[in-house]
């Protein structure tokens, strides 16, 4: 009763017209097992207007195979479209999804769901690795959208998403990796890409810099990787309680001890000249090495020293790509060049008589080691 | 105190926030039963709470157990205010009532609120001690089976079939209260959901004695419907079988188990009159209203829906003038002469209803219920003083038995599909509808109030639940007179429907006359001694089983007429010389003993054992008429006037549609009329099918005026060569090729002397004349339309544009599709519901073609959604149309979808169907050891019936559909659902599956747990912030199947069969950003467990699993 009043026409209420004689005001579907077409859930997630995701389908020529209309196709659409929506309240609590009741929905399609409301792109990713999840942020995506050319709505969700982890996985203890995996049910790939861009955010690593374009979001996510697995406090002790997400301090502490490499002038030659034996006869660019030494070498120990410092942590990846990979690359040295190099740099150092830091040394140049290889490339 | 009712709550989840500071909730639960209310602990700040509460009791009489839900409300507790309420669950504890239904409820059950939907979950356990007071017992009716299903359930065997009953309940509706000015949405809508819930309660108890006092134990083809009359009030009404069913015990029984020889024990045990108090009809505890001078007006018309073959003239020629003739008595909107032949229904329906102007304004005065009115109604079980009335209603006893008798007067059953041998004639369908004016309450006297015992609040007297008893009871009479016509003592798939605009209300009751077996019946002509005598063979168990043998020896038996079980049925059963309609008979295509129709229209499912002809498709007639706005009685008359031409069309529609389908018989046919303020909506759903016993349909022929140009001519000429292309097509794609029949061979056996003495079926000796004519008219004659006549037009538009269910989709309303019997396990229950604004003032055929188009959207919508379950049926396709607001149509379309093995060779016989089916379905050895658990255990209690039994069979459900992913053979599905075991650990929802069908394909239903009837109602007042109208009732559907599965779950069962939505009922006020909507739904809550048989060889049947893999799972 308390419904009944006057009823004045509006027309933008419709759904769609049939024609003019006829429009359609509500329209559902529901199916004791949700149904979930998986083409309209990528358009859905790619932020495809309902309109623009029937323009993809219709070129992508289901009407024909399936000998239905454009207005069948809208429908089901649109339909499609309020189940995501529904469903996406869920989606932010993946575990929830499963001992939900609302929907009916088999475990490999709940799986499916997840997985693709959490991929994202690399494109967008690699635009904001690195920088704070913040309003600030969120603000700039509409830059990002134009520039990447993916839609504004799904940059949002890229983004919430990250932020979404960010703050779930940042209050617990225990393995990152592992912690994302359990909460949001992700498969192992992507649980290591989110702890890669939680671990970017958490530090602030600087990402964006012209040197650094090249490099994709794989190489980064590669070196977040190492970088959790042996140089945050959860890496050494597994027993520890604490958080992945935080570099080791003690560890960055003892990595000033380091600096002596590269101060004591004999400690230095020594080094050197152990390299340079090792290297000699097995590359042709011995002599560029040689030359470079002193410079290369102290260029990877003032990494490691100032690491203890939260501003120079986010100079990491440049400082690498500045002090190390451009001026062997200016050399012309290939990765093969670089691996044998880096391989002989951190073995002899483990011969210098007065050289104590052997733990911190293996630990700090293994990481190294690998990520510079990672990245050495064009 | 019969009983105890027990229930604990352990815990809560997913609670919404209600204390916005901490973003917590501090909750804690009220339970409340009758007049009895229980609190937990608060449990703070958490939003999963834990209460594990002790276990609260409730002693209350087994009446109070029937009628009451349990209700749960989870509050959150405030120091400073009043407690909010979080939500509520209603708890039907009916199914723990009945020994062989389910013996706990427990799980998660959502925890709904009409304003916010579902808010989260509650873990409860609820159980009931009944004392074993068997004569206590009856004194309620506790322990009556309920199915919704319309056959015998699968697992039970009828030893007897009693008959029809009946029963309602009329209330005030609380939004038409005057308190509803002062009371929130909320509250409003809680008290209508309590008492929905209360009256339903009610009425199956009221049924439940009736059955008792039949001597049954339980009813089937259960079917329970709610009249929202608005100011008038609400009723509650229902209609079923009474039957006793026995189950069928340990070993796989066959048709004919020794193990019943003796009549059952609850026909023996149960004394006709058991001291009942409660029972009659007359205690509807409604305080006779003092308003008696109030009148209420019954509009009453009703069209007979005789449809059976025979329209066809035997002189065409002569005919169509006859026709026209005619037309002018039905006013210049006369239906043309579509079908050149037979007189047009509007006359036949003069013939032989009560069609007539003068019975139709019948005054009934209110006063009716006199002496009933006398005896106290007072206490009602209100503070449990019911025993105390047993002395002054014995009284009232005796005219119950009485009234009991003669409801037996109306041979109806609810049921749609038989035991073998029960059936043994079809005549056609018959249906009545009546046009009524619902009167208002005028100013209810204040000192009335009476102590509804239901009611929580003092109510006024709504209406008297006689007026509405007369009212069906007319209707149901003139069923009874048309059965008659045709010769027929029984109606079968009977059902009752109402559609209410304003204060007119248009009640219909359509069934199919039939001749019964007697045997089934308690008081049929061959009493008791035959019947136990033949007890053996009375007895009948369905399912797979159901197939073996019993027809033989029913036959052997010496029965009215040994017939072969494929086509007995559709043997006329009326008198050939004294047929009321004309018709064309053939002698049967399949025996050539017996006269047959030409066409045949049934209500019913198909018979099992019929033969058929290729495979079946869903047909529909929609006709939209516009009406001129009215009020009052000329409303009602312009209602009245126009129910017959738009019966009239609808049935030249299906019949033009069945023709070009090259079929001859329909079944399932349901119209449903619908009235809005200006304009009528009429939908007929059926399934066709060519019945191999029935002569082949003749064509369509169209015929143009006599002079005319060439244009004209070429016009109609393309028209006629469209129409036989599509027959062609239409054959073709239904494979529908019956065997060429030979008909000189016949040479027409004249038939003995028939037995059946009781259908006076004089055998004369125009009996030849008559065969030879049929035999000569066979095939060749043609159904004509005339094309000068705008229905015609409109007939033909409406024949061309239907378009083809795409390919590998079939559709059917009916339970089984012939043609198909392998079906895979994949299955999705599905419910869609559009509502279309009609933009402009239309005239008749652009309302017409508008509401066919949408009807066709709809249907390739749905082609469209479950594309990837092809090949596929879309079965029980259940349209409902409603007009709820001027130029407003509603469709709400419910079925499921079932994926079959194209790929299997068609074998013959259900039994192979099914075996070939079991080879489809793709298990894991898990299951497969759970299976042979089952049938080791062979007794059919219920190992499942524990949370463990459920969960189990909630993750091998998970792991199947892991192991569907690659058709993996058996070793791999288990390590990967150990896999996917592993990974959704987390996952503790049981899977249910729903649908509209008696049986899960590939599975066999080892318990019924009870009756699901839920009654829900959601409002908001944030319609635009939920996603407009779409996302609203998008939302509550799907909550609605939420509450469904969880219950089902709760009460450990795993499926829902015999599902239906039987309301719908959709308001909106956008401007106020308002919407409303009221949704019932019914069902069986069942076990089933997947058929155990895995052979090795037919689990690699890739195809199969590729099928089910693509549909998206079975629902």
């Amino acid at each position: 009763m308390r419904l009944h009043g006057t009823h004045i026409k509006l027309t933008e209420r419709s759904l769609y017209s049939v024609d003019v004689k006829m429009s359609v005001e509500l329209d559902v579907f529901v199916g004791n097992t949700t149904i979930m077409d998986k083409e309209v859930y990528q358009l859905w997630l790619n932020g495809y207007t309902v309109n623009d995701a029937v323009k993809v389908r219709i070129e992508g020529g289901v009407m024909e195979e399936c000998e239905a209309s454009a207005e069948v196709l809208l429908s089901d659409t649109m339909d499609q479209y309020r189940t995501f929506q529904m469903c996406e309240r869920l989606l932010h609590h993946p575990a929830k999804l499963a001992n939900q009741l609302l929907f009916q929905i088999p475990p490999d399609r709940q799986a499916m769901l997840i997985e693709r409301y959490y991929a994202f792109d690399d494109s967008f990713v690699r635009e904001v690795l690195g920088k704070k999840l913040s309003k600030g942020t969120k603000k700039d995506l509409d830059d990002v959208s134009i520039k990447t050319g993916i839609t504004l709505k799904s940059c949002r969700r890229q983004f919430d998403n990250f932020k979404r982890v960010f703050k779930v996985v940042e209050e617990l203890k225990g393995p990152l990796v592992e912690n994302i995996r359990q909460h949001f049910l992700l498969p192992d790939q992507l649980a290591r890409d989110y702890a890669a861009i939680v671990f970017f955010a958490n530090h602030r690593f600087e990402t964006g810099k012209k040197k650094l374009q090249y490099l994709t979001f794989q190489d980064f996510a590669f070196c977040a990787g190492q970088l959790i697995n042996n140089w945050t406090v959860g890496a050494v002790d597994n027993m520890m309680e604490d958080m992945d997400v935080d570099l080791d301090k003690e560890f960055l502490q003892d990595l000033k001890d380091l600096k002596i490499l590269i101060t004591d002038k004999d400690l230095l030659d020594q080094h050197k000249n152990l390299v340079c034996t090792a290297l000699r006869g097995k590359t042709n660019v011995f002599n560029e090495m040689e030359a470079n030494f002193k410079n290369l070498s102290r260029g990877l120990v003032n990494i490691a020293a100032k690491l203890i410092n939260a501003k120079d942590v986010r100079d990491f990846f440049i400082d690498l790509v500045e002090k190390f990979i451009e001026p062997c690359r200016s050399d012309k040295l290939t990765s093969i060049d670089v691996n044998l190099y880096l391989t002989h740099y951190t073995n002899s150092a483990h011969i210098l008589d007065t050289f104590k830091h052997h733990a911190v040394w293996t630990r700090y140049m293994g990481v190294i080691k690998s990520c510079i290889l990672r990245m050495y490339h064009d | 105190m019969p009983g105890k009712l027990k229930a604990k709550i352990v815990a809560g989840r997913h609670l919404p926030v209600m204390d916005r500071a901490s973003d917590l909730t501090d909750a804690f639960v009220e339970v409340k039963f009758g007049n009895t209310t229980f609190k937990t602990d608060v449990y703070p700040k958490s939003l999963n709470p834990q209460w594990n509460s002790e276990w609260f009791k409730f002693e209350v009489d087994d009446e109070d157990l029937q009628d009451e839900p349990l209700q749960i409300t989870v509050l959150d507790h405030d120091t400073y205010s009043a407690n909010d309420a979080i939500g509520k669950v209603y708890i039907d504890i009916d199914p723990l009532l009945c020994s062989e239904a389910a013996t706990v409820i427990s799980g998660w059950l959502p925890i709904y609120d009409t304003i916010h939907g579902i808010r989260g979950e509650i873990n409860v356990l609820v159980k009931v001690d009944l004392f074993n007071d068997l004569n206590r017992f009856r004194q309620s009716s506790c322990g009556v089976k309920f199915f919704c299903t319309t056959s015998i359930p699968r697992c039970y065997r009828a030893v007897m079939v009693h008959g029809f009953v009946e029963e309602l309940v009329v209330n005030e509706d609380p939004e038409y209260q005057w308190i509803d000015r002062i009371r929130t949405p909320r509250a409003s809508n809680e008290a209508r959901q309590r008492l929905i819930f209360l009256m339903s309660g009610e009425l199956q108890r009221k049924i439940g004695l009736k059955v008792l006092e039949m001597g049954g134990n339980a009813v089937v083809g259960y079917l329970q419907c709610f009249d929202l009359e608005g100011e008038s009030g609400l009723v509650v009404r229902a209609i079923g079988t009474a039957c006793t069913l026995e189950k069928i015990s340990t070993f796989p029984a066959t048709a004919t188990h020794p193990n019943n020889s003796s009549p059952s024990k609850d026909m023996k045990d149960s004394p006709q009159a058991a001291p009942s108090t409660l029972g009659c009809r007359s205690t509807h505890s409604s305080p006779v209203h003092s308003a008696s001078s109030r009148l209420s007006q019954g509009f009453s018309v009703s069209v007979p829906t005789l449809l059976f073959a025979g329209m066809k003239p035997r002189h065409r020629s002569s005919e169509v003038p006859r026709a026209r003739q005619c037309r002018p008595g039905f006013g210049e909107e006369a239906p043309g002469v579509p079908l050149s032949s037979g007189p047009p229904t509007p006359l036949r329906a003069q013939t032989f209803s009560s069609f007539s102007p003068s019975k139709s304004y019948s005054r009934q005065s209110s006063s009716s219920d006199t002496e009933l009115s006398l005896t106290p109604k007072t206490g009602m079980g209100s503070g449990g003083s019911a025993g105390k009335e047993a002395g002054p209603l014995k009284a009232l006893l005796r005219q119950q038995t009485q009234s009991a008798l003669e409801q037996r007067e109306y041979p109806f059953f609810t049921l749609t599909a038989f035991p073998p041998g029960f059936l043994l004639h079809v005549g056609g369908v018959v249906s009545a509808r009546s046009v009524k004016l619902l009167d208002r309450i005028h100013n209810p006297a204040l000192g009335n109030t009476r102590s509804y015992k239901l009611l929580d609040w003092n109510s006024f007297t709504a209406d008297e639940p006689e007026t509405r008893d007369a009212w069906w009871e007319e209707i149901r009479q003139e069923i009874k007179s048309h059965a008659k016509a045709l010769g027929c003592h029984a109606v079968v798939g009977y059902s009752e429907s109402t559609s209410i605009c304003e204060e007119v209300c248009i009640l219909s009751a359509s069934g199919t006359a039939a001749v019964l077996s007697s045997r089934f019946m308690q008081d049929g002509p061959l009493d008791t001694e035959h019947r136990l005598s033949r007890q053996p063979l009375c007895v009948f168990s369905t399912g797979s089983e159901r197939v073996e043998g019993d027809m033989g020896s029913s036959a052997s038996l010496g029965f009215e007429e040994v017939v072969s079980p494929g086509c007995g049925f559709c043997h006329i059963p009326y008198d050939e010389l004294n047929i009321p309609f004309p018709a064309q008979l053939t002698y049967c295509y399949c025996c050539r003993r017996y006269k047959v129709p030409d066409v045949l229209f049934t209500t019913i499912d198909l018979p099992t054992e019929a033969n058929v002809t290729g495979k079946g498709c869903l047909i529909q007639a929609r006709l939209c008429r516009t009406k001129k706005k009215a009020q009052g009685e000329g409303n009602a008359t312009a209602i009245s006037s126009l129910l017959p031409f738009l019966e009239y069309e609808l049935h030249t529609q299906l019949m033009n549609k069945l023709k070009l389908r090259g079929m001859n018989a329909l079944f399932g046919l349901r119209i449903q009329i619908s009235v809005g303020e200006t304009m009528l909506l009429g939908l007929a759903s059926a399934t066709g099918v060519y019945l191999t016993a029935l002569p082949s349909p003749g064509g369509i022929q169209i015929a143009g005026k006599t002079p005319s140009d060439i244009t004209y001519e070429q016009h109609i000429s393309t028209m006629q060569k469209k129409i036989n292309d599509t027959i062609d097509k239409n054959k073709e794609l239904y494979e529908i090729n019956p065997p060429e029949v030979v008909e000189e061979i016949i040479g027409s056996p004249i038939p003995e002397p028939r037995q059946r003495s009781r259908l006076f079926r004089s055998h004369s000796e125009s009996s030849d004349e008559v065969s030879e004519l049929d035999l000569s008219h066979g095939k060749k004659d043609a159904f004509v339309l005339e094309i000068d006549d705008t229905d015609a037009v409109e007939d033909i538009h409406a024949l061309l544009t239907d378009s083809p269910t795409p390919a590998g989709f079939y559709s059917c309303n009916t339970e089984i599709m012939p043609g198909i019997q392998n079906w895979t396990s994949a299955i999705q229950m599905f419910t869609s519901v559009r509502v279309f604004r009609l933009n402009a003032n239309l005239t008749n055929q652009g309302l017409n073609k508008i509401f066919s188009d949408l009807c066709e959207n709809l249907l390739k919508s749905l082609y469209f959604k479950l594309r990837s379950m092809v090949p596929c049926c879309l079965c029980h396709l259940n349209f409902t149309v409603a007009i709820p607001e001027d130029e407003l149509i509603q469709v709400a379309v419910t079925a499921v979808a079932m994926s079959f093995d194209k790929e299997q060779p068609l074998e013959n016989g259900k039994q192979s169907g099914e075996k070939t089916l079991i080879k489809a379905i793709t298990e894991n050895d898990e299951q497969l050891q759970f299976n042979l658990e089952l049938n080791a255990e062979t007794s059919s209690h219920n190992p499942l019936s524990s949370p463990k039994g459920l969960s189990e069979v909630g993750s091998h459900l998970s792991a199947r559909a892991s192991s569907l992913e690659k058709a993996s053979p058996l070793p791999e599905g288990r390590s990967r659902s150990l896999r996917s075991n592993r990974s959704y650990s987390g996952s503790s929802v049981a899977v249910v599956k729903m649908t509209p069908l008696s049986f899960i394909p590939g599975a066999k239903i080892i318990k019924y747990l009870g009756i699901i009837n839920m009654f829900f109602i959601r409002e908001t007042s944030s319609l635009r912030e939920e996603g407009g109208v779409s996302g609203f009732l998008h939302t509550f559907i799907a909550e609605v199947f939420a509450m469904v599965r969880a219950h089902v779950a709760a009460l450990g069962g795993n499926a829902v069969v015999s599902y239906s939505m039987k309301e719908c009922v959709f308001m909106e006020n956008p401007n106020k950003n308002q919407a409303q909507c009221l949704i019932n739904v019914s069902g069986d809550a069942v076990i089933f467990v997947r058929e155990s048989e895995l052979e090795s060889t037919s689990v690699q049947t890739q195809s199969a699993t590729t099928h089910t893999s693509n549909g998206g799972e079975g629902t």
